[in-house]
C-alpha cells in the first residue's frame, strides 16, 4: 500500500512486520522517533508477543538485545552517533558471538563539537566490527531492507549482526511515498526465527568464552568467512525479494551510465539521489558521467566496484566521513578494489555535520574533475574560509 | 552577573530559575573573593546542557552522562578550582549513573546540580529513570512500568557528604543551597525539582506541595527525609576526608 510517510515510520513498520521478539533502545536524536513509533505499536498491541524496553543507556540497550538474541529471540535496536559509539563494545561482542541482531543507525555526526546533524562518521567508525552494513538512499529502500536484514543475518551461513544505515533527518524525518509491505508478503519471505544455537538449560552452551592464543584467531577468521558468504546470501535474497515484491534493488552496487563514462561518481546513502539527478542532467548535456551507488559497504563488494569502474578514467568518491590522518574510508576501499587499473581517484569530502550539499556543488565537483582543474587527491568542498587557530 | 543572550529554553522552563539562582550564587562567591575563573562549569547532554552557553564562566560540555568524571579530573588536575557540574535526570540517573556512586564514595570535592524534571526534554518527552510509575510518555504510551529512582537517596547511601534538594521555583532557597554546596568541602549533591513546561509540567503540583526542611542531625533521619520527594532544603552534611586530600596524603 503506497502511502506518504516519514522515514522513521517506514522503518518502524518494517520492524513490526518482521515480527521481532525483543526491542530495546535508548532515545537519541534523530533515531528517537523510530523506537517511539515501536513503543506506540507495542501500546496498541500491534507488536505480537514482542517485548519493548527503553534501556538506561545505549550500552544497556545493546546488551539487552545481545542477551535476547543469545536466548534465541529475534532482536532489534536503533541508535545514532554517540549512542552507536557507546554500543560499540557490545556490538563487537555480538558479532563475535555470531548473534544475528538487526540494528538501524540514523546516521549523525559525532562529538566534539556537539552536532545532532547528519553525516556517516558514526557507522563508518564500526565498519571493522564484523557487522554487515548497508547504506540506503530512500525510505522505501530502508523499509524493504529490514525483512532482508533479518533473513540474511539469521541465515546459518552468515549469523552476523546486520546494520542498516539511514541518513538522520535527511531520510528519517523526510516525508516520502513508500510502498508499505503487508504481513502476508513479509511472512512469505521471512520465516519465524529458528536459532542455530541458543542458551538453553537442556542443551547448555557457553557464549563469549575465553579463547587463548591457540584458538582465538580461528574464531575471527570464521567471521571473515561468514562475511564472504553473506555477500552471496544477500544476492540470493535480493533476487527472492524481486520475485516476491517486484522491487529489484539490484545487488551490492548499482552502476548507472558507467559503461562509457569518463567520470564516475561513487556515493553512498541519501546523497546518491542527488548525484543521480546531476548525472542524468549532465548526460542530457552530452557529458559522459556515471554513477556508482554502493549499497553494501560491509562486506565490501570489491569485484562489483572494479567491474563498474573498469572503463572509467576518473573516479570521484563523495565522502561524508573521515579517517583522520589517512585516505577517507570509502576511497581507501575503492582504491584497493581497483588496484592496478588506470583510473585516477578524486576523494571529495562534503556534508560533514549536516552541511548542505547543493546540486550546484556536485555539478562543480564533476566539472572540475572533467576539465582537469583539480588533482586526484583528498579535497574538501563546501568548506567556509577559516583560519585554524594554533594555540 | 550578566547572562549571555539568545536563550533557547521553552518559555516557562524551570531552567531559568536554576540559571538565575546560579548566577546569583556566582556573584556572591565573587564578592567573597573567589575569582570567576576558578569556577569551572561542566554540563552534560540535555536541555540543562545549554546552561554553559548562557553564562560567562569557563565551561566544558561533556558527552551524555559523563559530567562527574570530568569534574573529578578537573579537581585532581587543579585543586584550586571549584568544579561545578550540571546534569539532567536522563544525564545522571540513566546514562552514567555509576559515576554518581563513585564520586560520592570517593568524596571528590566537586558539586553536582541535577536538574530533575522526570523526562527527556531535549528529545521531546520520553520517560527517564525518575519518571514516576504509570506516567505516559512517548516511549511509554502504555504508562511507565518501572519504579522511579530517588536521586537524593542514592547520593546519600553512596556516601555523599552534602545532599540537598532544591526547587526551581524558589530561587532564594536554591541559591543559598547552591552557595552552601559549592563551599562544602567534599562531594556536594543537589537535586533540583524542575518542571518541564512542554513534557512534564509540574509547576502547579510543586508550587502547592513542596515543603522546606531543616538539615537532619543524623544519617538515618537524612535517609527518611530524602525519601519524601517534596522535602526541599539541605538534607544532610558531614565531614570526611576528601579524595584529593587522601591522594595527597598517600603520595
Amino acid at each position: 500500500m503506497r502511502k506518504v510517510v516519514r522515514g522513521f515510520y517506514a522503518i518502524a513498520e518494517a520492524v513490526r512486520l518482521s515480527r521481532p521478539n525483543v526491542i530495546a533502545a535508548y532515545p537519541i536524536t534523530p533515531q528517537t522517533e523510530i523506537v517511539e513509533n515501536l513503543a506506540e505499536m507495542y501500546a496498541n498491541g500491534e507488536l505480537g508477543d514482542a517485548e519493548y524496553v527503553t534501556a538506561e543507556s545505549e550500552f544497556g540497550a545493546a546488551s539487552m538485545v545481545l542477551g535476547a538474541s543469545a536466548a534465541g529471540a529475534r532482536a532489534f535496536t536503533a541508535t545514532s552517533s554517540q549512542g552507536l559509539l557507546l554500543m560499540t563494545e557490545v556490538l563487537y561482542n555480538a558479532a563475535g558471538m555470531r548473534l544475528p541482531i538487526v540494528l538501524v543507525v540514523a546516521n549523525r555526526s559525532v562529538s566534539a563539537p556537539l552536532s545532532i546533524w547528519n553525516d556517516i562518521q558514526d557507522s563508518i567508525s564500526v565498519r571493522d566490527a564484523g557487522i554487515i552494513q548497508l547504506y540506503v538512499e530512500s525510505n522505501q529502500e530502508a523499509h524493504d531492507m529490514l525483512p532482508l536484514a533479518f533473513k540474511v543475518a539469521e541465515n546459518r551461513d552468515v549469523l552476523l549482526p546486520f546494520m542498516i544505515c539511514v541518513d538522520g533527518f535527511k531520510l528519517t524525518h523526510a516525508y516520502e511515498p513508500v510502498d508499505l509491505l503487508d504481513q502476508e508478503t513479509v511472512d512469505k519471505f521471512l520465516p519465524p526465527y529458528e536459532p542455530a544455537v541458543k542458551l538453553d538449560v537442556n542443551s547448555p552452551v557457553a557464549m563469549g568464552c575465553y579463547a587463548p592464543p591457540p584458538y582465538y584467531m580461528e574464531f575471527r577468521v570464521a567471521m571473515e568467512c561468514a562475511m564472504e558468504r553473506a555477500s552471496r546470501v544477500m544476492l540470493e535474497e535480493f533476487e527472492r525479494w524481486y520475485e516476491l515484491t517486484g522491487r529489484n534493488w539490484g545487488g551490492h552496487v548499482v552502476a548507472e551510465n558507467c559503461e562509457d563514462a569518463e567520470v564516475v561518481v561513487v556515493a553512498m546513502g541519501s546523497v546518491v539521489a542527488l548525484v543521480r539527478e546531476v548525472v542524468n542532467r549532465m548526460r542530457e548535456g552530452g557529458k559522459k558521467v556515471g554513477l556508482l551507488k554502493i549499497r553494501t559497504y560491509r562486506p565490501f563488494p570489491s569485484e562489483d566496484v572494479r567491474k563498474a569502474l573498469e572503463n572509467a578514467g576518473k573516479v570521484i568518491v563523495i565522502e561524508r566521513a573521515l579517517s583522520i590522518g589517512a585516505e577517507p574510508p570509502v576511497t581507501a576501499d575503492v582504491k584497493s578494489a581497483i588496484f592496478g587499473l588506470d583510473a585516477e581517484v578524486y576523494p571529495v569530502v562534503m556534508g560533514l555535520g549536516g552541511r548542505d550539499i547543493p546540486r550546484e556543488l556536485v555539478e562543480k565537483v564533476i566539472d572540475d574533475v572533467m576539465e582537469g582543474k583539480v588533482k586526484p587527491e583528498k579535497r574538501f568542498e563546501g568548506l567556509n574560509e577559516f583560519e585554524e587557530v594554533i594555540p | 552577573m550578566e547572562l549571555l543572550k539568545k536563550i533557547e529554553w521553552c518559555p516557562g522552563c524551570g531552567n531559568f530559575g536554576i540559571l538565575k539562582a546560579f548566577s546569583t550564587t556566582v556573584d556572591r562567591l565573587e564578592n567573597e573573593g573567589i575569582e570567576k575563573g576558578r569556577i569551572m562549569v561542566v554540563a552534560g547532554i540535555g536541555c540543562h546542557g545549554k546552561l554553559p552557553d548562557y553564562i560567562e564562566l569557563p565551561s566544558f560540555h561533556t558527552i551524555h552522562g559523563r559530567v562527574l568524571p570530568a569534574l573529578t579530573g578537573m579537581k585532581l588536575a587543579n585543586p584550586d578550582l571549584y568544579p561545578v557540574g550540571f546534569s539532567g535526570d536522563g544525564d545522571a540517573m540513566n546514562e552514567g549513573l555509576e559515576h554518581l556512586l563513585h564520586a560520592a564514595k570517593r568524596n571528590t570535592d566537586v558539586t553536582l546540580f541535577l536538574h530533575n524534571n522526570g523526562v527527556f526534554g531535549l528529545t521531546t518527552g520520553q520517560f527517564t529513570a525518575t519518571t514516576p510509575r504509570g506516567v505516559k510518555t512517548r516511549t511509554t504510551p502504555y504508562g511507565n512500568p518501572e519504579e522511579p529512582l530517588n536521586p537524593s537517596l542514592i547520593a546519600l547511601v553512596s556516601g555523599a557528604t552534602f545532599v540537598a534538594r532544591g526547587y526551581a521555583g524558589d530561587m532564594k532557597q536554591l541559591s543559598e543551597i547552591m552557595y552552601q554546596a559549592i563551599m562544602h568541602r567534599g562531594f556536594a549533591f543537589v537535586e533540583i525539582l524542575q518542571p518541564c513546561v512542554s513534557f512534564n509540567n509540574t509547576w502547579d503540583y510543586y508550587r502547592k506541595n513542596v515543603r522546606k526542611i531543616k538539615p537532619a542531625e543524623d544519617f538515618d533521619t537524612a535517609i527518611s527525609l530524602s525519601r519524601d520527594l517534596l522535602n526541599t532544603g539541605i538534607i544532610y552534611r558531614a565531614e570526611r576526608e576528601t579524595f584529593e586530600e587522601a591522594m595527597l596524603r598517600t603520595k
